[in-house]
Protein backbone atom coordinates (compact mmCIF):
# COMPACT_ATOMS: atom_id res chain seq x y z
CA UNK A 1 0.00 0.00 0.00
CA UNK A 2 1.70 3.30 -0.85
CA UNK A 3 1.78 5.69 2.13
CA UNK A 4 2.40 8.54 0.04
CA UNK A 5 2.29 9.38 -3.78
CA UNK A 6 3.18 12.60 -5.25
CA UNK A 7 2.85 13.70 -9.14
CA UNK A 8 4.26 15.79 -11.11
CA UNK A 9 5.06 18.70 -8.04
CA UNK A 10 6.14 21.95 -8.82
CA UNK A 11 7.01 25.01 -6.57
CA UNK A 12 8.22 28.13 -7.39
CA UNK A 13 9.32 31.06 -4.94
CA UNK A 14 9.47 34.19 -7.15
CA UNK A 15 11.35 33.54 -10.87
CA UNK A 16 12.94 30.59 -8.93
CA UNK A 17 11.47 27.10 -9.56
CA UNK A 18 12.62 25.31 -6.27
CA UNK A 19 11.03 21.73 -6.83
CA UNK A 20 10.61 21.58 -10.58
CA UNK A 21 8.47 18.52 -11.36
CA UNK A 22 9.09 15.34 -9.29
CA UNK A 23 7.47 12.11 -8.42
CA UNK A 24 7.33 10.30 -5.36
CA UNK A 25 6.38 7.01 -3.92
CA UNK A 26 6.63 5.64 -0.42
CA UNK A 27 5.54 1.74 0.13
CA UNK A 28 4.13 0.98 3.85
CA UNK A 29 7.17 -0.04 6.04
CA UNK A 30 10.40 1.32 4.01
CA UNK A 31 12.73 3.82 4.60
CA UNK A 32 13.24 6.66 1.79
CA UNK A 33 16.01 8.90 1.10
CA UNK A 34 15.93 12.11 -0.31
CA UNK A 35 19.54 13.01 -1.26
CA UNK A 36 20.90 15.76 -2.25
CA UNK A 37 23.25 19.15 -1.63
CA UNK A 38 21.98 21.98 0.35
CA UNK A 39 19.71 23.75 -1.54
CA UNK A 40 18.44 21.19 -3.90
CA UNK A 41 14.84 21.52 -2.55
CA UNK A 42 14.56 18.38 -0.34
CA UNK A 43 13.32 20.68 2.43
CA UNK A 44 10.69 22.49 0.49
CA UNK A 45 9.62 18.87 -0.87
CA UNK A 46 8.99 17.73 2.67
CA UNK A 47 6.82 21.14 2.79
CA UNK A 48 4.67 20.05 0.66
CA UNK A 49 4.28 16.66 1.27
CA UNK A 50 2.76 17.76 5.20
CA UNK A 51 0.73 20.50 3.34
CA UNK A 52 2.37 23.50 5.09
CA UNK A 53 2.85 24.94 1.18
CA UNK A 54 1.15 24.92 -1.72
CA UNK A 55 2.39 23.28 -5.18
CA UNK A 56 1.78 25.66 -8.00
CA UNK A 57 0.80 22.25 -9.20
CA UNK A 58 0.99 18.63 -9.06
CA UNK A 59 -0.58 16.29 -6.68
CA UNK A 60 -0.31 14.76 -3.49
CA UNK A 61 -1.73 11.74 -1.58
CA UNK A 62 -0.65 11.04 2.11
CA UNK A 63 -1.77 8.24 4.17
CA UNK A 64 -4.38 8.20 1.22
CA UNK A 65 -5.45 11.98 1.89
CA UNK A 66 -5.64 14.48 -0.62
CA UNK A 67 -2.90 17.22 0.41
CA UNK A 68 -2.61 20.12 1.14
CA UNK A 69 -6.41 19.79 1.24
CA UNK A 70 -6.85 17.16 3.93
CA UNK A 71 -3.19 18.21 5.30
CA UNK A 72 -4.50 18.16 8.84
CA UNK A 73 -6.34 15.20 8.81
CA UNK A 74 -3.35 13.26 7.34
CA UNK A 75 -0.51 15.13 9.84
CA UNK A 76 -2.70 13.38 12.46
CA UNK A 77 -0.88 10.12 11.78
CA UNK A 78 2.27 11.78 10.57
CA UNK A 79 5.43 12.75 13.19
CA UNK A 80 7.83 14.96 12.05
CA UNK A 81 11.72 15.50 12.88
CA UNK A 82 12.26 18.87 11.81
CA UNK A 83 15.93 20.28 10.57
CA UNK A 84 16.51 22.12 13.04
CA UNK A 85 15.38 21.73 16.89
CA UNK A 86 12.33 23.13 18.25
CA UNK A 87 11.93 21.46 21.29
CA UNK A 88 10.36 23.79 23.79
CA UNK A 89 12.97 25.52 25.96
CA UNK A 90 10.45 26.60 28.71
CA UNK A 91 9.78 23.09 29.63
CA UNK A 92 11.02 19.87 30.86
CA UNK A 93 11.67 16.58 28.92
CA UNK A 94 8.60 15.05 30.22
CA UNK A 95 6.60 18.82 29.27
CA UNK A 96 7.65 18.96 25.90
CA UNK A 97 5.66 15.78 25.20
CA UNK A 98 2.64 15.84 27.14
CA UNK A 99 2.29 19.65 25.33
CA UNK A 100 2.96 18.40 21.72
CA UNK A 101 0.54 15.35 22.24
CA UNK A 102 -2.36 17.97 23.33
CA UNK A 103 -1.78 19.58 19.54
CA UNK A 104 -2.62 16.01 18.49
CA UNK A 105 -5.78 16.07 20.51
CA UNK A 106 -5.00 13.59 22.66
CA UNK A 107 -6.22 13.71 26.29
CA UNK A 108 -3.87 13.87 29.40
CA UNK A 109 -4.55 10.48 30.76
CA UNK A 110 -3.45 8.55 27.13
CA UNK A 111 -0.08 11.08 26.82
CA UNK A 112 1.01 10.20 30.70
CA UNK A 113 0.66 6.61 29.85
CA UNK A 114 2.90 6.94 26.47
CA UNK A 115 5.53 8.95 28.22
CA UNK A 116 7.32 6.81 29.88
CA UNK A 117 8.11 4.58 26.78
CA UNK A 118 8.83 7.60 24.47
CA UNK A 119 11.33 8.44 27.14
CA UNK A 120 12.95 4.95 27.79
CA UNK A 121 12.78 4.80 23.92
CA UNK A 122 14.92 8.64 23.48
CA UNK A 123 17.22 6.84 26.56
CA UNK A 124 16.52 9.67 28.92
CA UNK A 125 14.94 8.11 31.90
CA UNK A 126 17.14 10.12 34.41
CA UNK A 127 16.17 13.50 32.76
CA UNK A 128 12.50 13.26 33.07
CA UNK A 129 12.54 16.24 34.99
CA UNK A 130 15.46 18.26 33.43
CA UNK A 131 15.12 21.79 31.31
CA UNK A 132 16.02 21.14 27.46
CA UNK A 133 18.51 24.13 28.37
CA UNK A 134 20.50 21.42 29.88
CA UNK A 135 20.86 18.49 27.37
CA UNK A 136 23.25 17.91 24.91
CA UNK A 137 22.60 18.09 21.34
CA UNK A 138 22.22 14.28 20.73
CA UNK A 139 19.80 14.34 23.48
CA UNK A 140 17.76 17.02 22.08
CA UNK A 141 17.65 14.92 18.47
CA UNK A 142 16.45 11.79 20.90
CA UNK A 143 13.96 13.90 22.40
CA UNK A 144 12.79 15.44 18.96
CA UNK A 145 12.33 11.99 17.72
CA UNK A 146 10.46 10.70 20.51
CA UNK A 147 8.14 13.68 20.06
CA UNK A 148 7.70 12.54 16.96
CA UNK A 149 6.18 9.46 17.92
CA UNK A 150 4.04 10.98 20.64
CA UNK A 151 0.77 10.14 18.39
CA UNK A 152 1.80 6.56 17.21
CA UNK A 153 2.43 7.55 13.70
CA UNK A 154 2.07 5.74 10.78
CA UNK A 155 4.77 7.55 8.60
CA UNK A 156 7.53 9.47 9.82
CA UNK A 157 9.58 12.80 7.90
CA UNK A 158 12.91 13.43 9.06
CA UNK A 159 14.59 16.18 7.58
CA UNK A 160 17.97 15.75 8.05
CA UNK A 161 17.75 13.61 11.61
CA UNK A 162 21.78 13.73 12.43
CA UNK A 163 22.98 16.72 10.65
CA UNK A 164 25.77 18.34 13.62
CA UNK A 165 25.30 15.29 15.58
CA UNK A 166 28.89 13.80 16.62
CA UNK A 167 29.28 10.02 15.82
CA UNK A 168 28.32 8.12 19.02
CA UNK A 169 25.10 9.87 18.65
CA UNK A 170 24.18 9.65 14.86
CA UNK A 171 24.96 5.44 15.60
CA UNK A 172 22.28 5.97 18.19
CA UNK A 173 19.68 7.54 16.34
CA UNK A 174 20.43 5.48 13.03
CA UNK A 175 19.87 2.36 15.90
CA UNK A 176 16.30 3.97 16.82
CA UNK A 177 15.52 4.42 13.51
CA UNK A 178 16.18 0.87 12.52
CA UNK A 179 14.23 0.02 15.39
CA UNK A 180 10.76 2.02 14.04
CA UNK A 181 11.52 -0.10 10.95
CA UNK A 182 11.34 -3.37 12.45
CA UNK A 183 8.45 -2.36 14.30
CA UNK A 184 6.55 -1.34 10.41
CA UNK A 185 6.74 2.04 10.55
CA UNK A 186 7.85 4.28 7.15
CA UNK A 187 10.17 6.49 7.04
CA UNK A 188 10.73 9.25 4.66
CA UNK A 189 13.85 11.54 5.66
CA UNK A 190 16.14 13.74 3.75
CA UNK A 191 19.87 13.45 3.88
CA UNK A 192 23.50 14.52 2.64
CA UNK A 193 25.42 12.23 4.30
CA UNK A 194 26.14 8.90 1.95
CA UNK A 195 26.58 6.86 4.85
CA UNK A 196 23.23 7.15 6.37
CA UNK A 197 21.42 6.91 3.29
CA UNK A 198 23.59 3.58 2.75
CA UNK A 199 22.69 2.28 6.29
CA UNK A 200 19.33 3.02 6.70
CA UNK A 201 17.62 3.11 2.75
CA UNK A 202 16.01 0.89 0.94
CA UNK A 203 15.70 3.11 -1.73
CA UNK A 204 16.70 6.07 -2.08
CA UNK A 205 16.33 9.22 -4.92
CA UNK A 206 18.83 11.82 -5.53
CA UNK A 207 17.67 15.46 -6.38
CA UNK A 208 19.36 18.39 -7.43
CA UNK A 209 18.11 21.96 -8.83
CA UNK A 210 14.64 20.81 -7.70
CA UNK A 211 14.83 17.26 -9.72
CA UNK A 212 15.30 13.93 -9.15
CA UNK A 213 18.12 12.86 -11.01
CA UNK A 214 18.58 9.21 -10.22
CA UNK A 215 16.98 6.96 -7.81
CA UNK A 216 16.99 3.10 -6.91
CA UNK A 217 18.53 1.07 -4.00
CA UNK A 218 21.67 2.36 -3.05
CA UNK A 219 23.83 -1.40 -4.86
CA UNK A 220 21.48 -0.15 -7.99
CA UNK A 221 22.82 3.44 -7.91
CA UNK A 222 26.44 2.54 -7.47
CA UNK A 223 25.90 -0.20 -10.32
CA UNK A 224 24.52 2.21 -12.35
CA UNK A 225 26.15 5.30 -12.17
CA UNK A 226 29.16 4.83 -11.13
CA UNK A 227 32.54 2.36 -12.16
CA UNK A 228 33.01 -0.45 -9.05
CA UNK A 229 36.58 0.62 -8.19
CA UNK A 230 38.02 4.07 -6.97
CA UNK A 231 41.03 5.20 -7.01
CA UNK A 232 42.47 8.01 -5.49
CA UNK A 233 46.13 9.29 -5.96
CA UNK A 234 47.87 12.03 -4.15
CA UNK A 235 50.91 13.26 -3.28
CA UNK A 236 53.29 16.06 -5.76
CA UNK A 237 53.14 15.36 -9.39
CA UNK A 238 49.74 13.49 -8.98
CA UNK A 239 48.36 15.69 -11.35
CA UNK A 240 50.99 15.56 -14.32
CA UNK A 241 51.03 11.43 -13.49
CA UNK A 242 47.10 11.62 -14.19
CA UNK A 243 47.54 14.12 -17.62
CA UNK A 244 49.93 10.98 -19.07
CA UNK A 245 48.82 7.86 -17.24
CA UNK A 246 45.28 8.03 -15.74
CA UNK A 247 43.73 8.48 -19.29
CA UNK A 248 44.66 5.20 -20.52
CA UNK A 249 44.41 2.94 -17.32
CA UNK A 250 41.01 4.19 -16.27
CA UNK A 251 36.96 4.88 -17.41
CA UNK A 252 37.34 8.53 -15.91
CA UNK A 253 39.09 10.37 -13.89
CA UNK A 254 38.44 13.67 -11.94
CA UNK A 255 40.45 16.45 -10.25
CA UNK A 256 39.87 17.97 -7.33
CA UNK A 257 42.36 19.99 -5.79
CA UNK A 258 45.48 17.97 -5.01
CA UNK A 259 43.54 14.91 -5.50
CA UNK A 260 42.97 12.69 -8.78
CA UNK A 261 40.00 10.27 -8.13
CA UNK A 262 40.21 7.14 -11.31
CA UNK A 263 37.26 4.95 -11.53
CA UNK A 264 37.96 2.13 -12.94
CA UNK A 265 36.15 -1.35 -13.90
CA UNK A 266 39.68 -3.27 -13.13
CA UNK A 267 41.85 -1.48 -11.14
CA UNK A 268 44.92 -4.37 -11.62
CA UNK A 269 46.90 -2.48 -14.49
CA UNK A 270 46.29 1.00 -12.46
CA UNK A 271 47.65 -0.49 -9.15
CA UNK A 272 50.22 -1.95 -11.09
CA UNK A 273 51.82 1.37 -12.86
CA UNK A 274 51.29 3.02 -9.21
CA UNK A 275 53.20 0.72 -7.70
CA UNK A 276 56.11 2.03 -9.93
CA UNK A 277 56.00 5.54 -8.84
CA UNK A 278 57.13 6.01 -5.25
CA UNK A 279 56.31 9.83 -5.04
CA UNK A 280 52.59 8.84 -5.47
CA UNK A 281 50.67 7.78 -2.54
CA UNK A 282 47.16 6.50 -3.22
CA UNK A 283 43.89 4.61 -1.94
CA UNK A 284 42.07 1.58 -3.48
CA UNK A 285 38.94 0.88 -2.66
CA UNK A 286 34.71 0.45 -4.05
CA UNK A 287 33.11 2.81 -5.09
CA UNK A 288 29.96 4.05 -2.63
CA UNK A 289 27.15 6.24 -3.02
CA UNK A 290 29.22 9.23 -2.41
CA UNK A 291 30.87 8.78 -5.88
CA UNK A 292 27.63 8.52 -7.26
CA UNK A 293 26.79 11.87 -5.74
CA UNK A 294 29.36 13.52 -6.43
CA UNK A 295 29.53 11.95 -10.40
CA UNK A 296 25.32 13.24 -10.73
CA UNK A 297 25.64 16.80 -8.43
CA UNK A 298 29.46 17.84 -9.57
CA UNK A 299 31.94 19.05 -7.07
CA UNK A 300 31.09 22.06 -6.56
CA UNK A 301 30.42 23.97 -3.89
CA UNK A 302 26.69 24.65 -2.90
CA UNK A 303 26.39 27.43 -0.08
CA UNK B 1 -4.86 24.77 4.08
CA UNK B 2 -1.95 27.04 2.89
CA UNK B 3 -4.90 28.55 0.58
CA UNK B 4 -4.94 32.14 0.13
CA UNK B 5 -3.67 34.29 1.91
CA UNK B 6 -6.76 36.38 2.54
CA UNK B 7 -9.10 33.39 3.13
CA UNK B 8 -11.58 33.90 5.73
CA UNK B 9 -9.88 32.26 9.03
CA UNK B 10 -10.67 28.77 9.87
CA UNK B 11 -12.10 28.91 13.34
CA UNK B 12 -11.53 26.00 15.17
CA UNK B 13 -11.88 24.85 18.80
CA UNK B 14 -7.82 23.79 18.57
CA UNK B 15 -6.78 27.18 19.37
CA UNK B 16 -7.11 26.38 23.27
CA UNK B 17 -3.94 23.78 22.63
CA UNK B 18 -1.88 27.04 21.93
CA UNK B 19 -3.40 28.81 24.64
CA UNK B 20 -2.77 25.94 27.08
CA UNK B 21 0.97 25.43 26.35
CA UNK B 22 1.45 29.31 26.79
CA UNK B 23 -0.58 29.32 29.59
CA UNK B 24 1.32 26.00 30.59
CA UNK B 25 4.79 28.19 30.89
CA UNK B 26 2.87 31.02 32.23
CA UNK B 27 2.23 29.14 35.02
CA UNK B 28 5.62 28.29 36.12
CA UNK B 29 6.72 32.10 36.26
CA UNK B 30 2.85 33.68 37.15
CA UNK B 31 4.30 34.75 40.64
CA UNK B 32 6.92 37.49 39.19
CA UNK B 33 5.08 37.92 36.04
CA UNK B 34 2.47 39.21 37.90
CA UNK B 35 4.44 40.81 39.73
CA UNK B 36 6.26 42.38 37.22
CA UNK B 37 2.79 43.15 35.10
CA UNK B 38 1.56 45.62 38.12
CA UNK B 39 4.67 47.18 39.64
CA UNK B 40 5.33 49.74 36.45
CA UNK B 41 1.83 51.06 36.51
CA UNK B 42 1.46 51.03 40.10
CA UNK B 43 4.93 53.00 40.33
CA UNK B 44 3.66 55.62 38.47
CA UNK B 45 -0.34 55.72 39.54
CA UNK B 46 0.63 55.73 43.30
CA UNK B 47 3.59 58.03 42.32
CA UNK B 48 1.78 61.14 40.33
CA UNK B 49 -1.85 59.81 42.04
CA UNK B 50 -0.23 61.20 45.48
CA UNK B 51 2.25 62.98 44.20
CA UNK B 52 0.89 65.22 41.73
CA UNK B 53 -2.28 64.49 42.70
CA UNK B 54 -2.08 66.32 46.30
CA UNK B 55 -1.32 69.71 43.63
CA UNK B 56 -4.39 69.08 41.77
CA UNK B 57 -7.48 70.50 42.57
CA UNK B 58 -10.20 68.93 42.38
CA UNK B 59 -11.44 69.42 38.59
CA UNK B 60 -11.74 65.65 37.04
CA UNK B 61 -15.54 64.78 39.32
CA UNK B 62 -13.13 62.31 41.29
CA UNK B 63 -9.87 62.69 43.26
CA UNK B 64 -6.78 62.83 40.58
CA UNK B 65 -5.47 59.18 42.21
CA UNK B 66 -8.43 57.51 41.35
CA UNK B 67 -8.76 59.38 37.56
CA UNK B 68 -5.32 57.97 36.99
CA UNK B 69 -6.70 54.48 38.42
CA UNK B 70 -9.08 54.34 35.81
CA UNK B 71 -6.42 55.44 33.16
CA UNK B 72 -3.99 52.77 34.28
CA UNK B 73 -6.21 49.84 34.44
CA UNK B 74 -6.86 50.70 30.49
CA UNK B 75 -3.46 51.29 29.51
CA UNK B 76 -2.21 47.95 31.18
CA UNK B 77 -4.66 45.78 29.17
CA UNK B 78 -2.54 47.99 25.99
CA UNK B 79 0.74 47.52 27.32
CA UNK B 80 0.26 43.76 28.31
CA UNK B 81 -0.91 42.51 25.16
CA UNK B 82 1.38 44.55 23.25
CA UNK B 83 4.64 43.24 25.14
CA UNK B 84 3.10 39.49 24.53
CA UNK B 85 1.95 39.75 21.13
CA UNK B 86 5.31 41.14 20.29
CA UNK B 87 7.92 39.88 22.05
CA UNK B 88 7.06 36.87 23.52
CA UNK B 89 5.31 36.31 19.68
CA UNK B 90 7.92 36.81 18.24
CA UNK B 91 10.27 34.36 20.30
CA UNK B 92 7.80 32.01 19.66
CA UNK B 93 7.31 32.34 15.88
CA UNK B 94 10.64 33.18 14.68
CA UNK B 95 13.83 32.66 17.59
CA UNK B 96 12.57 29.42 19.13
CA UNK B 97 10.64 28.20 16.44
CA UNK B 98 7.85 26.97 18.41
CA UNK B 99 4.54 27.32 15.71
CA UNK B 100 7.04 25.60 13.61
CA UNK B 101 7.05 22.42 15.46
CA UNK B 102 3.04 22.95 16.38
CA UNK B 103 2.38 23.55 12.84
CA UNK B 104 3.88 19.64 11.82
CA UNK B 105 1.30 18.54 14.05
CA UNK B 106 -2.78 18.68 13.40
CA UNK B 107 -3.01 22.16 14.09
CA UNK B 108 -2.97 24.80 11.48
CA UNK B 109 -1.50 28.44 11.56
CA UNK B 110 -5.23 29.99 11.80
CA UNK B 111 -5.50 28.25 15.60
CA UNK B 112 -2.03 29.44 16.06
CA UNK B 113 -2.49 32.68 15.40
CA UNK B 114 -6.13 32.59 17.36
CA UNK B 115 -4.36 30.95 20.16
CA UNK B 116 -1.81 33.68 20.45
CA UNK B 117 -4.37 36.90 20.46
CA UNK B 118 -6.92 35.08 22.85
CA UNK B 119 -3.70 34.02 24.86
CA UNK B 120 -2.18 37.77 24.51
CA UNK B 121 -5.54 38.85 25.69
CA UNK B 122 -5.70 36.68 28.40
CA UNK B 123 -2.95 38.15 29.95
CA UNK B 124 -3.71 41.74 29.39
CA UNK B 125 -6.94 40.48 31.28
CA UNK B 126 -5.32 39.06 34.22
CA UNK B 127 -2.01 42.13 34.77
CA UNK B 128 -5.14 44.89 34.26
CA UNK B 129 -7.39 43.06 36.64
CA UNK B 130 -4.59 42.97 38.68
CA UNK B 131 -4.47 46.53 38.61
CA UNK B 132 -8.28 47.17 39.18
CA UNK B 133 -8.30 44.98 42.18
CA UNK B 134 -5.59 47.19 43.39
CA UNK B 135 -7.39 50.00 42.52
CA UNK B 136 -10.42 48.58 44.55
CA UNK B 137 -8.48 48.25 48.02
CA UNK B 138 -7.11 51.45 47.96
CA UNK B 139 -11.06 52.74 47.70
CA UNK B 140 -10.47 54.14 44.01
CA UNK B 141 -13.35 52.32 42.57
CA UNK B 142 -16.98 53.54 43.34
CA UNK B 143 -19.29 50.68 42.82
CA UNK B 144 -19.97 47.59 41.63
CA UNK B 145 -20.56 48.89 38.09
CA UNK B 146 -16.28 48.16 37.69
CA UNK B 147 -17.16 44.79 37.42
CA UNK B 148 -18.27 45.64 33.42
CA UNK B 149 -14.57 46.89 33.15
CA UNK B 150 -13.26 42.52 33.28
CA UNK B 151 -15.04 42.44 29.71
CA UNK B 152 -13.95 45.54 28.35
CA UNK B 153 -10.73 44.98 29.46
CA UNK B 154 -9.84 41.69 27.20
CA UNK B 155 -11.57 42.92 24.57
CA UNK B 156 -9.10 45.80 24.74
CA UNK B 157 -6.56 42.84 24.92
CA UNK B 158 -7.32 40.86 21.78
CA UNK B 159 -7.08 44.72 19.93
CA UNK B 160 -4.12 44.95 20.71
CA UNK B 161 -3.02 41.74 20.85
CA UNK B 162 -4.23 41.95 17.20
CA UNK B 163 -2.10 44.88 16.44
CA UNK B 164 0.90 43.66 17.71
CA UNK B 165 0.91 40.34 15.94
CA UNK B 166 0.66 42.54 12.93
CA UNK B 167 3.89 43.90 13.94
CA UNK B 168 5.05 40.31 15.02
CA UNK B 169 4.82 38.83 11.41
CA UNK B 170 6.54 42.06 9.40
CA UNK B 171 9.60 42.25 12.12
CA UNK B 172 13.01 40.52 11.08
CA UNK B 173 14.09 41.18 14.50
CA UNK B 174 13.33 42.33 18.19
CA UNK B 175 14.42 45.91 17.42
CA UNK B 176 11.54 46.28 15.15
CA UNK B 177 9.18 46.66 17.63
CA UNK B 178 10.87 49.75 19.16
CA UNK B 179 9.24 51.63 16.13
CA UNK B 180 5.88 50.67 17.34
CA UNK B 181 6.14 51.48 20.89
CA UNK B 182 7.78 54.77 20.31
CA UNK B 183 5.41 56.02 17.17
CA UNK B 184 2.24 54.43 18.68
CA UNK B 185 2.02 53.06 22.51
CA UNK B 186 4.05 55.73 24.18
CA UNK B 187 2.14 58.97 22.23
CA UNK B 188 -1.10 57.02 23.03
CA UNK B 189 -0.34 57.09 26.43
CA UNK B 190 -0.06 60.66 26.39
CA UNK B 191 -3.02 61.54 24.12
CA UNK B 192 -5.63 58.94 25.35
CA UNK B 193 -6.81 60.86 28.35
CA UNK B 194 -4.71 58.64 31.03
CA UNK B 195 -2.63 61.16 32.58
CA UNK B 196 -5.10 64.13 32.06
CA UNK B 197 -7.82 64.68 30.52
CA UNK B 198 -7.48 65.04 26.36
CA UNK B 199 -9.45 68.27 26.13
CA UNK B 200 -6.15 70.00 27.77
CA UNK B 201 -4.83 68.95 24.29
CA UNK B 202 -4.87 71.62 21.58
CA UNK B 203 -8.06 70.78 19.48
CA UNK B 204 -6.37 69.31 16.07
CA UNK B 205 -4.77 66.81 18.87
CA UNK B 206 -8.01 65.75 20.45
CA UNK B 207 -9.39 65.69 17.43
CA UNK B 208 -7.21 62.96 16.24
CA UNK B 209 -6.57 61.37 19.72
CA UNK B 210 -10.40 60.62 20.00
CA UNK B 211 -10.19 57.70 17.34
CA UNK B 212 -7.19 55.57 19.01
CA UNK B 213 -8.22 52.21 20.80
CA UNK B 214 -6.37 53.42 23.77
CA UNK B 215 -9.03 56.42 23.76
CA UNK B 216 -11.72 54.19 23.30
CA UNK B 217 -11.15 52.15 26.31
CA UNK B 218 -10.11 54.68 28.38
CA UNK B 219 -13.81 56.55 27.75
CA UNK B 220 -15.44 52.96 29.14
CA UNK B 221 -12.99 51.80 31.46
CA UNK B 222 -13.52 55.85 33.48
CA UNK B 223 -16.60 55.99 34.21
CA UNK B 224 -17.55 52.29 34.84
CA UNK B 225 -14.58 52.80 37.99
CA UNK B 226 -16.52 56.47 38.78
CA UNK B 227 -20.30 54.93 39.08
CA UNK B 228 -20.92 55.69 36.06
CA UNK B 229 -22.40 54.57 32.51
CA UNK B 230 -20.28 55.50 29.47
CA UNK B 231 -21.50 57.83 26.80
CA UNK B 232 -21.63 56.30 23.91
CA UNK B 233 -20.71 53.24 25.01
CA UNK B 234 -22.03 51.32 21.73
CA UNK B 235 -19.73 53.98 19.60
CA UNK B 236 -16.55 52.93 21.85
CA UNK B 237 -17.25 49.19 21.85
CA UNK B 238 -17.88 49.18 18.35
CA UNK B 239 -14.08 51.05 17.21
CA UNK B 240 -12.58 48.55 20.00
CA UNK B 241 -13.83 45.19 17.95
CA UNK B 242 -12.88 46.56 14.78
CA UNK B 243 -9.42 47.32 16.10
CA UNK B 244 -9.23 43.69 17.22
CA UNK B 245 -11.19 42.08 13.90
CA UNK B 246 -9.37 44.07 11.16
CA UNK B 247 -5.71 43.97 12.50
CA UNK B 248 -6.52 40.00 13.17
CA UNK B 249 -7.23 39.12 9.51
CA UNK B 250 -4.05 41.45 8.46
CA UNK B 251 -2.03 39.69 11.40
CA UNK B 252 -3.62 36.25 10.16
CA UNK B 253 -2.86 37.27 5.70
CA UNK B 254 0.80 38.22 7.09
CA UNK B 255 1.84 35.13 8.95
CA UNK B 256 0.11 33.03 6.63
CA UNK B 257 2.65 35.10 4.01
CA UNK B 258 5.50 34.62 6.11
CA UNK B 259 5.43 31.05 7.48
CA UNK B 260 3.46 28.92 4.77
CA UNK B 261 4.98 30.15 1.51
Amino acid sequence: MSQLTARALRKSYGKREVVSGIDLELEAGECFGLLGPNGAGKTTTLRLCLGLTEPDSGTISLLDLPVPRAARAARARVGVVPQMDNLDPDFTVRENLLVYGRYFGLRDVEINERIPRLIDFAGLAARTGDSIRALSGGMKRRLTLARALVNDPDILFLDEPTTGLDPQARHLIWERLRQLLSQGKTIFLTTHFMDEAERLCNRLAIMDRGRIIAGGTPRELIDTHIEPHVVEVYGDGAQGWADTHAGRLSERCEHAGETVFCYVRDADPLLAELERQPALRYLHRRANLEDVFLRLTGRDLRD
Amino acid sequence: MAANLFSPPQLSARFIHVWRRNALVWRKLAIPSLLGNLADPMLYMLGFGYGLGRLLPDTFGTSYIAFLAAGTVASSAMMSASFEAMYSGFSRMHVQRTWDAILNAPVTLDDVVIGEVVWAATKSFMASGAVLVVATALGLVKSWLALWVLPVIFLTGLAFASMGLVMTALSPSYDFFMYYFTLFITPMMLLCGVFFPNDQLPHALQQAAVVLPLAHAVQIVRPLMNDALPAALVVHLSALALYAIIPFHAALALTRRRLLQ
